[in-house]
């Protein structure tokens, strides 16, 4: 299934296609959507971005480290912001839930943040992290909260959740991916996502410890996929 | 961040000695240790905000920097610190980074909450 396809078993038809997308940090956003976003944003999509916490608690600071525990927030919410504004997301909320707590957070608080903002935008979209395999617990327990609340609609009300997932074995569980995302053509806008977040992208986990060349950015970050969240 | 000259920590340990302040401490190995490398285990602790008092406090080592501190009912230790926030001139903002730059640890006092 492509993107499009998707579009059309999304329940709202009217005016703008719009697209909720939860994740729990700064940069989440950036690797998992930020050209699939940039994408339908061009073709007319309103996009919200709820950020459930700044990132607060993140072990990179900068190379050398330009930021600590207590100038860290400030400066991931600057980096948030340049992020959003390079995808042309409309709409940035930041939650302000604790960096890796979530999964201890009050779940009627988390459940009733995310309930309260399904039932103001009617999303036709949500794009969140598959739970269980998203190896950060703050991934899982957002993608959690997201399909526990979801699953809480009548079926006929719900939106279409598109889950990103990345632990080693997800594949083996869950499958492979049923929705691709050709990026290609927006590659300069996830970039300069990724790039926003300055503290964050030097990381050689993340970007490697070299600059790559188009072709490898093409094929590293060209394509984004999901798994289309099936409420039993 | 800078990094840290042991005197200079010293004599802002000094003064904070015998005063209620609010520690932030943190160990991290980050939560992605596993993922990126199966023979490393996760962890990580942190408390924020602990109300403490220390009757006597130092820097030790030659780099990374060990602190030790002595409070009313116990101690409060960190290794491994190669930095501090020599901008925030009201709180100790201490923290060690590895060699990628990642904080591995963090030891703050505060005269007021985090």
């Amino acid at each position: 299934m492509n993107m499009d396809e998707v579009m059309n078993m999304s329940n709202n038809q009217a005016d703008a296609l719009r697209i909720l997308a939860v994740f729990p940090h700064p940069d989440d956003e950036s690797f998992v959507a930020a050209g699939t976003l940039a994408k339908y944003i061009a073709g007319g999509a309103q996009v919200t971005f709820a950020c459930l916490t700044l990132g607060e608690m993140g072990r990179n600071m900068g190379i050398p480290p330009f930021a600590n525990r207590v100038t860290l927030p400030g400066i991931r919410k600057r980096e948030l912001e340049d992020s959003c504004r390079a995808i042309g997301i409309q709409d940035l909320r930041m939650l302000g839930f604790h960096d890796k707590m979530i999964e201890f957070e009050d779940q009627e608080l988390l459940d009733g943040t995310i309930l309260d903002m399904l039932l103001e935008l009617k999303p036709s979209i949500v794009i969140t992290f598959y739970p269980g395999y998203s190896v950060h617990p703050d991934h899982d327990a957002t993608g959690a909260a997201v399909v526990r609340t979801i699953g809480r609609l009548p079926a006929e009300e719900r939106p279409v959740v598109l889950c990103s997932a990345f632990s080693s074995n997800h594949e083996q569980m869950i499958g492979k991916a049923d929705v691709t995302v050709d990026v290609t053509a927006f590659l300069s806008s996830k970039m300069a996502s990724i790039q926003s977040h300055r503290s964050q992208f030097q990381a050689a986990e993340l970007v490697g410890s070299r600059v790559l060349t188009d072709e490898e950015i093409r094929s590293r970050y060209g394509i984004e996929q999901f798994w289309t969240y099936r409420f039993s | 961040m800078q990094p840290i000259q042991p005197q200079h920590i010293q004599s802002r340990i000094n003064e904070l000695s015998g005063r209620e302040l609010y520690l932030h401490l943190e160990l991290t190995s980050g939560a992605y240790a596993n993922h990126l490398d199966s023979s490393r285990h996760s962890a990580s602790a942190f408390i924020s905000n602990a109300v403490i008092r220390y009757t006597q406090g130092s820097i030790s080592g030659t780099g990374p920097y060990r602190v030790g501190l002595k409070t009313e009912q116990g101690w409060i230790y960190a290794e491994g610190l190669t930095h501090i926030d020599e901008q925030d001139t009201q709180r100790l903002i201490l923290a060690g980074h590895d060699s990628m730059g990642k904080l591995v640890i963090a030891l703050q006092l505060s005269l007021e909450a985090f």
